[in-house]
């Protein structure tokens, strides 16, 4: 009986058909757990509302941007990057947690691809970004930024940002695969994610730091994407005054950047995790 | 056993640093059979599903799951196996139902096959009224169920249980041997391990019993008893008889040295089994004149096995050895 029923209903599509397929089988399991427990999208949320409004209200005020311009108009381009790229430590806290638990090793004994488990994890943190973005936009309009160019600028901008914070989601899976406990991965964010949001031009110009710091400030990619955003925003954007190459090519160099750690970090996420068990 | 295996392993090496999990580990479990895999913590039972079922790879050695090598033709190996681990492998924020779901269709099954196949397993395994909760609110028992159902969603040939009633009450451990009664029944082949004697000699049809990484004996339960020395006559005589000529009326129906339990009057007579021994081991004490008050017959339970095999007794806990195989990244 068994026999009979086991070729019933089973489909063959081909590897790539059934990668598509089993990635978005396991995309719609992570959005089911963001419907049940909305409190995960927190940090894409609430998180992003309390920054935009503290340095707009209790910071914004001591920034002088040279060249001038609003603060909160300038601050915004830099809230995205950070809105995004702080998702990661969430995607390594959760790959860690899948890869504690017995779910991974379900999945690692069913004939399913070996990739679509971690394509899956960020393609739902994309859709989390996508919110995030949007949270920002909404708060943004709220303290009174506006834009200053059309809607393909606009569109530029907010595709930039989602380029950028997927290849951090990538970062994020790696991280997750290498840390052993969601604790740790939680603390990432701290140790990483965030002196790379603060020692950028996301919420203060570079040149008002110290000489030495200017050069890792300018090429961190945070500044490329707040520059790129500010620039297609038409908002107040201190880096076109600075001569190095990213500050002069932004939406380049967030390209450079996405695509090279999607290169690195996509590729090496998939190797970590099928070393863990035979490919 | 002229039968192909349905699994089969041939000098299985795993090493973890200096520690060997798997030491030359054999195996030839036939096809449609509950087969136990028994041993103490740490010997590798683990280790040797997790290896079986594509999940970590051997250093030494070969395994084939129905004629599919575990290693170079893994993906065929999934497509026939289920695995039930110690530890649920369900998504804690799904409900019982979506959970099948996921996996029916990760095994391959299209939509609507996955979601019938669902239904059918919720009420096979009494879970129909719990199948729209999230599993987070389930109990130890349910859980088990639940992951059981999920390893039995693409209709597996073989089925790996580790330690399926670790943990669990008495009920719902029978519970447990039911379903693996009805599968070997189905023709599904099951490996299970387990500490629990018992439950090997409950379920299975034949047993290995590992130590250090290794298959240390394999038989059916009843060979594996009567390699310990079988059968055993305890006879114990009235107060104030004569042990001698007792021992010397019970030579002639011993296989062996008859040996006298210290501070008692009880003989501990080692046999062959056959019909009528007991009536022909009373007379034989009456005509030589010693009085009996009980003569009982004791078989060597699985434990005698064990211990005799390993030198220690089974242990109840739960296995220590995922720490060492839990992150498989060494």
């Amino acid at each position: 009986m068994s026999v009979a029923t086991a070729t019933l209903g089973r489909y063959e599509r081909g590897r790539l058909g059934e990668f598509v397929s089993d990635v978005w089988v396991l995309t719609k399991r992570s959005i089911a757990r963001i419907r049940r427990e909305p409190e995960t999208l927190a940090e894409v949320t609430i998180q992003p509302i309390l920054f935009v409004l503290m340095f707009a209200y209790v910071f914004g005020g001591a920034i002088g941007l040279p060249g001038g311009g609003s603060y909160h108009e300038y601050l915004i381009g830099g809230m995205l990057g950070m809105g995004l790229a702080q998702t990661a430590p969430g995607t390594a806290v959760a790959v860690v947690s899948d890869m504690s638990t017995g779910l991974i090793d379900r999945f690692r004994s069913l004939p399913m691809s070996r990739a679509a488990v971690l394509t899956a994890r960020t393609i739902a943190d994309l859709l989390t970004q996508v919110i995030g973005a949007l949270v920002v936009a909404g708060v943004g309009l709220a303290i009174g930024w506006r834009v200053h160019t059309g809607a393909g600028d606009v569109i530029a901008a907010f595709a930039l940002a989602l380029l950028f914070g997927y290849a951090f989601t990538w970062a994020g899976v790696c991280l997750g695969m290498v840390l052993r406990s969601p604790e740790a991965a939680q603390q990432s964010g701290f140790i990483i994610f965030l002196p790379l949001t603060f020692i950028s031009s996301a919420f203060v110009p570079t040149q008002g730091m110290p000489g030495w710091l200017q050069p890792v400030a300018e090429w961190n990619p945070m500044s490329s994407l707040a520059a790129a955003c500010r620039h297609l925003f038409g908002n107040p954007n201190p880096a076109a005054a600075v001569h190095a190459w990213p500050a002069q090519h932004p939406e380049l160099a967030v390209i450079c950047w996405s695509v090279g750690m999607l290169l690195v970090f996509a590729p090496l996420a998939v190797h970590l995790y099928r070393r863990k068990a035979i490919g | 056993m002229t039968e192909t295996p349905a699994i089969e392993a041939e000098g299985l090496v795993k090493t973890y640093g200096k520690t060997k999990a798997l030491a030359g580990f054999d195996l030839a479990v036939p096809p449609g059979t509950v087969y136990g895999l028994l041993g103490p913590n740490g010997a590798g039972k683990t280790t040797a599903v997790r290896v079986l079922a594509t999940l970590l790879r051997p250093n030494g050695g070969r395994a084939q799951v129905l004629g599919h090598d575990v290693v170079t033709a893994a993906a065929e190996v999934r497509r026939v196996i289920g695995l039930t681990g110690q530890y649920a492998a369900l998504d804690e924020y799904l409900t019982g139902r979506a959970n099948l779901i996921m996996i029916g269709q990760l095994s391959r099954l299209t939509g609507a096959h996955a979601r019938q196949r669902a239904d059918e397993l919720l009420e096979q395994f009494s879970l129909t009224e719990a199948a729209g909760r999230a599993v987070k609110t389930y109990s130890g028992g349910m859980r088990r169920r639940l992951d059981l159902a999920a390893s039995l969603i693409g209709h597996p040939a073989v089925l790996f249980l580790d330690e399926p009633t670790t943990g669990l009450d008495p009920s719902a451990r029978a519970m447990m041997w039911d379903i693996v009664r009805e599968l070997a029944a189905d023709g599904t082949t099951l490996l299970l391990t387990t500490q629990y004697l018992e439950e090997a000699d409950q379920l299975a049809r034949r047993v290995a019993v590992m130590d250090g990484g290794r298959v240390i004996a394999e038989g059916t339960p009843d060979e594996l008893k009567s390699s310990v020395g079988g059968e055993h006559l305890e006879v114990i005589l009235a107060p104030g008889s004569d042990i001698e000529a007792a021992i010397t009326a019970l030579k002639p129906h011993a296989t062996g040295t008859i040996r006298p339990v210290e501070g008692s009057q009880r003989l501990s007579v080692p046999v062959a089994a056959a019909e009528g021994l007991t009536t022909k081991v009373v007379r034989a004490l009456d005509a030589a004149g010693v009085e009996v008050n009980d003569v009982t017959i004791s078989r060597a339970s699985l434990d005698d096995v064990f211990l005799s095999l390993t030198g220690h007794l089974a242990e109840a806990e739960p296995e220590a050895e995922p720490e060492a195989e839990g992150s498989a990244a060494e």
